[in-house]
């Protein structure tokens, strides 16, 4: 229990005195698990229309393995980014390896059969209210996937959300293809592994709580955000 | 599709000029843990300029990083898994640098009186013969081949051992904190124990014996199989690791008033 407490102090103490590694992993972390995100949604929140909009033979069998995506072993999509990227591997000549670059696209691996799921499962509910009028409007799927992806933006900001949850607290993929390398590689939660193997539990915890903190801090910002611009709709 | 492969060149392109002269090098967690990287990295900056990036992992994993060439040199400590990784043409050479030795680690209450023991082979054959719960760290580290052949050497097969032998397959500073929690007994290297902070009822009980020293070896990687590898920062930091300079931050380097590494280079 002793250790809860110091963790706790030891939080606010390297909050108080901005300590600078502190704040360098806090900024490597944000910079990783955002970039991810905006990535991953420019991918996963087209796809999560087009599957609400279009149908096609293999729909049913894509949407079951975006499902089944969902709980993708971080470890395991770690490993695959791993021997691609590696020297040995296909795409060894770019170098990837071991920089904040390698840990994002194991992070967009990781969020976008997520982030496409709860998009697709929440426009769905509302293609079946716009289905008979923008198909009597005679649009286009692309205009149709554009009104659904606007009229749906708070559902999907969840489903966006719900993504940089997984990516923030990630640390089995990030581990391996970052290699949590000391002013370069390393995020909070790897720093958080490292400093478990070194036995001090206070500050492991401390830095699990500014972690927790981060995440408050960037959902209350984002919901903020959002309000401002969505009065009279919906 | 297109807006990813523009984002993922635009942060490539960012992160490969932020550094200039830099090289990667796979080290062992005893080493990292022992705290002694922190004062040998800033040296190595002031010195040469160069900014050593520490890739912290098993000796398994360190030699396999070698062997794909995703690392310049490597640094670790299992000579037979270091004159294979040679054999096969991975590395240029093999240079001993320092030594540290292991050391046996287990309740206070030493209810197999390891602490009395002659030899490391003994204090292993009281272990078994009492029963007493033994974490092995089960990941084919450097530390973890030295526990098997010390086992080996005293007669005993660790697969055939009972429910007391628990093989953890984690890191050093894991495995000290499984071993914390169930009060077993433990091989450790000297340097991560001093360092570590969760030590609750364990205590150092017994080392000396020669068969306990850990050599550490630098081993640069081939560039005739790997021509990315920079072997020219690989072969400056090794020049710079065998000075006179290296040799007094190496031995000088206590804990708690304890010496923990003792230079050995030719």
């Amino acid at each position: 229990m002793s250790d809860l407490w110091d963790g706790l102090s030891q939080a606010w103490i390297l909050l108080w005195t901005l300590d600078a590694d502190l704040v360098e992993i806090t900024a490597r972390s944000l910079q990783v698990t955002l970039t991810a995100l905006a990535i991953a949604s420019a991918i996963a929140l087209p796809l999560g229309a087009f599957l609400a909009v279009r149908r096609f033979r293999m729909r049913r069998l894509t949407i079951a393995v975006l499902n089944a995506l969902m709980g993708l072993p971080p470890v395991v999509v770690g490993l695959v980014v791993y021997v691609l990227l590696s020297r040995a591997g296909p795409f060894g000549v770019l170098g990837l390896l071991f920089t904040p670059t390698a840990m994002i696209i194991a992070q967009v691996i990781i969020i976008v059969p997520l982030i496409a799921s709860i998009a697709h499962q929440a426009l769905r509910e509302l293609w079946s209210d716009y289905h008979d009028l923008l198909i009597s409007l005679n649009t286009s799927h692309v205009q149709r996937m554009s009104a659904l992806l606007w009229d749906g933006r708070r559902a999907l900001l969840t489903a966006s959300l719900a993504g940089f949850g997984r990516a923030i607290g990630e640390v089995g993929a990030i581990m391996i293809v970052g290699g949590n390398i000391d002013h370069h590689t390393r995020v909070l939660t790897t720093a958080i592994a490292l400093e478990t193997g070194k036995g001090d539990f206070a500050l492991a915890l401390a830095l699990g709580f500014i972690l927790i903190g981060l995440a408050i801090a960037v959902n209350l910002a984002i919901h903020w955000l959002t309000r401002t611009e969505q009065e009279g709709r919906w | 599709m297109k807006t990813f492969f523009v984002a993922v060149a635009a942060v490539a392109a960012m992160s490969a000029v932020a550094w200039a002269e830099d090289m990667k090098m796979a080290v062992t967690t005893s080493f990292h843990n022992s705290g002694l990287s922190d004062i040998l990295l800033p040296a190595i900056q002031e010195d040469l300029g160069l900014e050593v990036q520490l890739l912290v992992v098993g000796t398994g994993q360190a030699l396999r990083l070698g062997e794909a060439g995703d690392v310049d040199a490597i640094l670790v400590h299992s000579k037979k898994a270091e004159e294979r990784f040679l054999a096969a043409g991975h590395g240029t050479h093999r240079l001993e640098i320092m030594y540290n030795d292991f050391v046996f680690i287990g309740p206070k209450a030493d209810t197999a009186s390891v602490a009395d023991s002659a030899n490391a082979a003994q204090a292993l054959q009281q272990i078994a013969s009492t029963e007493s719960v033994f974490v092995s760290r089960g990941d084919d580290s450097g530390t973890h081949k030295k526990e098997l052949s010390l086992w080996a050497s005293a007669g005993l097969d660790p697969q055939s051992l009972g429910d007391w032998y628990r093989a953890v397959g984690a890191g050093m500073g894991a495995a000290l904190n499984t071993a914390s929690g169930m009060d077993a007994y433990i091989i450790s290297d000297r340097a991560s124990w001093l360092n570590f902070g969760n030590k609750g009822e364990l205590a150092l009980l017994y080392s000396g014996d020669p068969v306990l020293f850990n050599q550490y070896a630098y081993i640069p990687v081939n560039p005739d199989k790997h021509r990315h590898v920079k072997n020219d920062l690989a072969m400056k930091l090794e020049n710079w690791l065998v000075s006179d300079r290296a040799k007094d931050l190496i031995n000088t380097y206590k804990i708690n008033g304890e010496t923990l590494f003792v230079f050995n280079a030719k």
